[in-house]
């Protein structure tokens, strides 16, 4: 099996190749943290398009049960074609619909099975999977089916960290927490993203960045995906470089800092530190 | 292998188990990873650690168990010539340096002294085998030499090479909760009582197929969800002495917004008096009535109050003891009333229970509540919760 050594388009630390060629190596479920907007759901097409596997993505919602990755019975639509006469519902099977572990368990291809955001889903959902991820099979009790996987898919499990995930879960799982990268990660991610970019442009922007980030008290500090579209929507903007390089108090709110705050509140906690500064000055 | 490894990091309150030392064995003998200390280091710590939060102790537990093993994946210490010492410290030195050495005690001394130094350099460099091979005086480089005999570094060549996890950059990410909103969640359920109320909107399959049986015809049957029926009134004190406790409280009432639906919460400050209010930027303005609080909800409500009770004990006793406004009845009456209306009543405290002796008011809230204060742990959680299914209203 290929190593996963980032692609071109995905920049890979060193301890993220280490834990995700450990999970694909040994097939157990790679669980990822971190905070919104680091590139966790990002990763797992990432792994599969650098291994070449098909992906096989399950989001998952607060009305998620676990089962429904298994299979779901239609007995509502059995029930009608039963009243209706109709000639399938002599076959139980045309009332199954597989569920995203099914078809991950019997995919001809080995796949890559990404169970996004698996905290929105009620507190004993991962409970309820364990079993199914030991054994690698389950059985259909209406046809009395056993689906067996042919081979362990590679699972990429992201959580948000909205709900703590129990241990006997944990136990079975490989952990990577994305860490906020760090400013030469950073500029690797943005070369990736827009190559050719201004270099001064980068620099003063990543200043405003992070200074942004180290204002204490922000709700939601701005991540790596908002830093992206904050330096396209500059660029769009063609705004002019002299506007960041200001070190004018006036102007202490960065320009579209729209991009950047996604919460009124913290708008207003950093216009109010803005404004504090303004007047130290 | 590793047994001690294990045995350190469950001493140091990382769950690590035995099927996770066997999946990092396996790893390692599926060759995972390169066998460099890095990437051993990485692997162990996607396998043992779970939470960033446990991240930094990790770092610190491996720092510990490996600190003195590393060489041993390179090569044993070197005996370094006696030529290249002094080549060295020729080279980085001056000759006012050497001299102002020299003066401080003999040179072979001196030389011992660096020898050791270096050694030990070597001891705490990554990799091993690098540097003396390659890039000649790279080591040395990383060294420096000064009168004061130990000090490291000239100017370009401080940084010494730490190792990812001395770097402990998981650092800020430690915090030992006492409580996570899971583990709150898991404590509010000893409070549930489940049953089906409200609109219908979920298929019932069974009572369906046998309605539809005796009639010989589609007979659908919808009844509501099932869901926890327990009725929650919960009143948080807000601001000044509370401002320690905000996150656990955010934490716990985030978890019993969820497990709850029948919940309503009321902010207070110190103590109860007359008004209440629901949003925190109009308190002044939008005031609910205590009164129509407790002829609103009824006596199957089960009331939960969360506040540090500390405060001046005229606040609870007499009338316009506020230090808000002017309260015409005294926060006792107020205290009385509610656990008259509701008798499952419980107050639960942010604070530890070994200081509540030393306020006043704590004592006096307690027994306005009947005795049932709770500290705001996992176990005050969980009497709490036993106590408020023990009273039935």
């Amino acid at each position: 099996m290929a190593r996963f050594e980032g692609t071109s388009d995905y920049v890979a630390t060193e301890d993220l190749k280490v834990a995700v060629n450990a999970a694909v190596l040994l097939r157990r479920p790679l669980l990822v943290k971190g905070e919104p907007g680091t590139g966790k759901t990002v990763l797992a097409h990432e792994i599969a398009k650098a291994l070449g596997a098909p992906l096989i993505e399950w989001h998952v919602k607060s009305t998620t049960k676990a089962h429904q990755g298994l299979y779901e019975y239609d007995a509502v639509a059995r029930l009608r074609d039963g009243q209706l006469g109709d000639e399938r519902v002599h076959d139980i099977s045309n009332y199954i619909k597989k569920g995203k572990l099914w078809e991950a368990f019997t995919s001809p291809q080995l796949p890559v099975l990404l169970i996004d955001e698996i905290d929105k889903a009620d507190i004993e959902f991962p409970n309820d999977l364990l079993q199914e991820l030991d054994r690698m099979s389950f059985d259909v009790y209406e046809t009395h089916e056993t689906i067996t996987a042919k081979e362990r898919p590679i699972m990429i499990i992201t959580s948000n960290n909205e709900k703590e995930l129990p241990d006997a879960f944990l136990r079975r799982c490989f952990f990577h927490y994305i860490k906020f990268p760090d400013r030469e990660t950073m500029q690797a991610i943005i070369d990736v993203h827009y190559p050719g970019i201004q270099k001064t442009l980068v620099t003063k922007a990543m200043d405003i960045f992070y200074d942004v980030r180290d204002v204490p008290g922000l709700k939601k500090k701005p991540s790596t995906s908002e830093l992206l579209d904050w330096l396209k929507l500059l660029l769009n903007e063609d705004m002019p470089l002299d506007v960041l390089q200001s070190k004018d108090p006036t102007k202490a709110i960065p320009p579209l800092h729209g991009a950047l705050l996604k919460n009124e509140q913290d708008v207003m906690l950093f216009e109010k530190l803005a404004f504090m500064a303004r007047r130290q000055n | 292998m590793f047994f001690n490894f294990v045995d350190e990091l469950r001493a140091a309150g990382i769950g690590a188990s035995f099927k996770e030392h066997l999946v990092l064995l396996e790893a390692l003998d599926k060759e995972v990873i390169e066998q460099t200390p890095e990437a051993f280091y990485y692997l162990s710590r996607a396998t043992f650690v779970k939470d960033e939060g446990l991240i930094d102790r990790f770092d610190q537990v491996f720092n510990k168990v490996f600190k003195g093993l590393l060489t041993s994946y390179g090569q044993t210490p070197i005996d370094i010539p006696e030529e290249w010492l002094k080549a060295v410290a020729e080279k980085f030195l001056t000759p006012e340096e050497m001299e102002a050495i020299k003066s401080l005690g003999s040179w072979d001394e001196i030389m011992e002294t660096l020898k050791k130094r270096l050694e030990e350099q070597q001891k705490r460099h990554q990799g091993g085998d690098k540097w003396v091979g390659t890039g000649g005086t790279s080591p040395y480089g990383n060294d420096g030499y000064n009168p004061e005999g130990v000090r490291i570094g000239g100017e370009s060549k401080h940084k010494r090479a730490l190792k990812v996890w001395e770097k402990r950059e998981f650092q800020n990410l430690d915090n030992t909760r006492e409580l996570g909103t899971r583990n709150i969640k898991i404590a509010l359920r000893r409070l549930r009582r489940f049953a089906r109320e409200g609109s219908a909107d979920e298929l019932d399959l069974d009572a369906t197929i046998e309605g539809t049986a005796r009639q010989g015809w589609l007979d659908i049957h919808m009844r509501p969800e099932r869901h926890n029926a327990v009725k929650l009134l919960l009143f948080l004190d807000v601001g000044g002495s509370m401002d320690p406790f905000i996150k656990l409280v955010e934490e716990l009432f985030s978890a019993a917004t969820t497990e709850f639906k029948n919940l309503e919460f009321f902010y207070f400050h110190n103590c109860l008096y007359e008004g209440v209010w629901k949003d925190n930027k109009r308190r002044w303005s939008d005031r609910t009535n205590t009164w129509d609080i407790l002829h609103k909800y009824g006596h199957d409500y089960k009331a939960v109050f969360v506040g540090d009770a500390a405060m001046s004990p005229y606040e609870i006793t007499h009338p316009g003891g506020s230090v808000e406004h002017f309260n015409e009845e005294a926060g006792t009456e107020w205290m009385r009333r509610v656990a008259h209306v509701y008798p499952a009543t419980v107050w639960i405290n942010p604070v530890p229970e070994k200081q509540w002796n030393y306020s006043q008011s704590t004592k006096m809230i307690k027994e306005l509540v009947g005795g049932s204060m709770y500290p705001l742990t996992l176990a005050g959680l969980d009497d709490a919760m036993r106590e408020l299914t023990r009273k039935k209203h």
